[in-house]
């Protein structure tokens, strides 16, 4: 396991890499969107440009990611949500064939398959699904597993809060504690579910409340800041290694983005965005690095020119991959 | 070791999983009541005594939890068998089952395996209802990326749960209540059958000519093969040789066999215990269309299926809306006593 000497300063280094990747794909994404390629009294083309479809990007909840998954091996599962980038970046699949997945290549991880929502990473023990609350029932699998196999491999599920009203997250807390699953359940509160917010949705004010009734610790980190992420993870994730069961952890993060690109964000006050966004972890790790002495500012220089030039090239390389041949749809129904 | 006994296809599927739970460890079976009780269905009969809990999980009335850990536990290298007690049940972990298990192997462009058996209880005949009666492939057909299994005997059952097992994709194995053979439902005794003691795999995609006949091809499935058997005894007594087909595979579907039979007989009468409209009566219709220039037909293709209406409990009504002998014997007679209208001229 990584010491808070290492841990802390390839955190950064993941969080300023995530950020990065979702400011240039909030670019990327907006080119052939917007007129005048497209028809008249269109404000945006979703289905053009390229990377279609869809678009949900995590800059800002950087934090949940990179604390935990500090904690992680390679043989370690994660599952992801429809908001994946940041989970699939901090557990290390790799860049290239992600973002070329993004663009529809044959090179991506699904040979164009899957797109933004749908990356699998069999290497690094990494999926993530379109679908609200999905992530918890194949994670317990995965835990389940682990167990049965012999190894110390822990499983992590992350979902939003508003995954924690759907039936899947009952069922598979209840299973995890049941069985003592090496899994660990984090719940990521950016507040809003789309548009409706929290305290529309759930009947308590914190998830995490929910883990007692199923027999499992629940944490809450109430700050979006990756040392207090990486701290209540690091129990979690030993405690799950040992053998002792499932954790519920629920963090107050951030969407500095809309729900998806184009989201009008008509729900949320004007001010709101900027508020967060001064408030925000990466700066905030950087400074408390420094106080420590862990990553003075020319390592920090570095480290963040590495991270941007990662995404860079990954970018370039998913620019230039082929694209899938039409015939190629038809294979891959089954191995 | 070619010792044969008569297994009931309960005892045949507790047989094939035993087997394979043996040969490979990885094997292990997850479901409601599949512990101490054996399955609702006897499917897994006697296997907690011989693997232990560890193996043979009861697991909580969780669907959703439990097949979607199958989904989980397959990506990271085992081989989870799961049993929804009814298929009927699909309802509560269906985006579990269609948009995960189903998908997944395709939306990684084949970069992960995901070898699990979802096994399941289907069919009605017993009033249990709208809710516990259904059969429902053709739903799970319908969807990409789950092979589809519905055998109709003991030993066809456990050689296509043998090969199910093996199998590297997800596979949802049906079997129909009436046929397993249990001791407190009435079933038909061709179901019960010589297995041989030791392991085999019959490969999918291969339908079974039940019957052989000249007049006309009856193509079904499932329990309804013993009802098509009994109808076709009844018809030959009356002069008409009526074939029939056992699909034992949906996905893969064996359409030359449909069609090398009804290229020979020209007449194809479909039987189906799931619903008619968009399910497997039209598709195996759609397929003597779509060869029209290779097979010649002597009178318009029929099927007798459930007539769009969910299964009435009533013991009168059931019978009359899922096909019988006798209504399978009926449709037969229709079919040989009509003709095709002449073609138009071009």
């Amino acid at each position: 396991m990584r010491s808070r000497d290492v841990a802390l300063p390839w955190m950064y280094e993941k969080m300023v890499e995530i950020r990065h990747y979702e400011e240039t794909m909030a670019a990327v994404y907006l080119e052939g969107k917007l007129p005048p390629k497209i028809q008249k009294g269109l404000a945006f083309d979703i289905g053009s440009g390229p990377v279609p479809g869809e678009m949900h990007l995590a800059a800002g909840q950087e934090p949940v990611a990179v604390g935990v998954c500090a904690h992680l091996k390679k043989e370690d599962t994660v599952v992801g949500t429809h908001r994946p980038h940041h989970f699939a970046i901090a557990k290390g699949v790799p860049l290239d064939r992600m973002t070329a997945e993004m663009f529809g290549k044959a090179a991506g991880l699904g040979k164009g398959k899957g797109g933004h929502m749908h990356l699998f990473d069999a290497e690094h023990r990494f999926s993530c699904s379109g679908i609200i609350g999905a992530s918890l029932p194949p994670a317990c699998g995965a835990a389940l597993a682990a167990k049965k196999l012999g190894r110390d491999c822990v499983a992590v599920a992350f979902f939003g809060e508003g995954a924690a009203n759907q039936g899947s997250f009952h069922e598979s807390l209840n299973l995890a504690a049941l069985w003592q699953l090496p899994v660990v359940f984090i719940c990521e509160d950016n507040h809003w579910a789309i548009s409706v917010p929290k305290t529309s949705a759930t009947s308590v004010p914190r998830v995490s409340d929910r883990a007692p009734a199923y027999g499992m610790p629940g944490i809450h980190v109430d700050r979006n800041d990756a040392i207090q992420v990486w701290e209540a993870a690091g129990e979690a994730v030993e405690r799950a290694r040992r053998g002792e069961g499932p954790t519920l952890i629920e963090v107050r993060t951030d969407r500095y983005f809309g729900h998806f690109q184009g989201d009008a964000e008509v729900y949320r006050p004007r001010d709101e965005v900027a508020r967060l966004r001064a408030d925000d972890p990466i700066p905030r790790l950087a400074g408390q690095l420094k106080k420590e002495g862990l990553l003075g500012d020319e390592e920090r220089a570095r480290a963040e020119a590495r991270a941007k030039a990662r995404v860079d090239e990954a970018f370039a390389f998913a620019r230039a991959a082929e694209d899938p041949k039409p015939a190629d749809a038809l294979a891959d129904v089954f191995v | 070791m070619s010792e044969s006994r008569t297994l009931t296809m309960a005892q045949a599927i507790s047989e094939a999983i035993a087997q394979e739970m043996e040969r490979d460890p990885g094997v292990f079976v997850m479901g409601e009541d599949i512990g101490r009780y054996g399955g609702i269905f006897g499917a897994t009969g006697g296997l907690l005594d011989r693997f232990g809990a560890e193996r043979i999980m009861d697991t909580p009335i969780s669907e959703t939890a439990f097949i979607g850990a199958a989904t989980g536990a397959a990506a990271a290298g085992l081989r989870p068998i799961a049993e929804l007690m009814f298929v009927d049940f699909f309802g509560v972990c269906m985006d579990q089952i269609y948009n995960h298990l189903a998908k997944n192997t395709y939306m990684a462009g084949g970069n992960i395996r995901l070898p699990v058996v979802l096994m399941t209880a289907i069919g009605g005949g017993y009033s249990d209802a709208a809710q516990h009666s259904q059969c429902l492939y053709a739903t799970f057909a319908h969807l990409p990326g789950m092979k589809v299994v519905v055998p109709s005997n003991a030993y066809d059952a456990k050689g296509l749960m043998i090969q199910a097992i093996r199998d590297d994709n997800p596979v949802l194995f049906m079997f129909h209540k009436g046929i397993m053979g249990l001791p407190w439902m009435a079933y038909f005794e061709g179901s019960t059958r010589e297995v041989p003691a030791e392991p085999y795999a019959l490969p999918f995609g291969a339908a079974s000519v039940v019957r052989e006949g000249r007049d006309l091809t009856i193509v079904t499935l499932s329990q309804m093969v013993h009802k098509a058997v009994l109808a076709a005894d009844e018809l030959a007594r009356e002069g008409i040789d009526a074939e029939v087909i056992d699909l034992r595979t949906l996905v893969p579907l064996d359409r030359q066999a449909v069609l090398a039979s009804v290229g020979k007989t020209g007449r194809l009468l479909v039987v189906d215990e799931d619903y008619l409209s968009f399910g497997l009566s039209g598709e195996i219709c759609a397929i003597v269309a779509e060869n029209l220039d290779a097979v010649s037909l002597r009178a318009p293709v029929r099927r007798l299926a459930v007539p769009d209406v969910p299964i009435p409990y009533s013991r009168v009504l059931e019978r009359a809306v899922i096909p019988q002998a006798e209504s399978i014997a009926a449709a037969a007679r229709a079919l040989c006593a009509s003709s095709l209208r002449q073609a138009v001229p071009a």
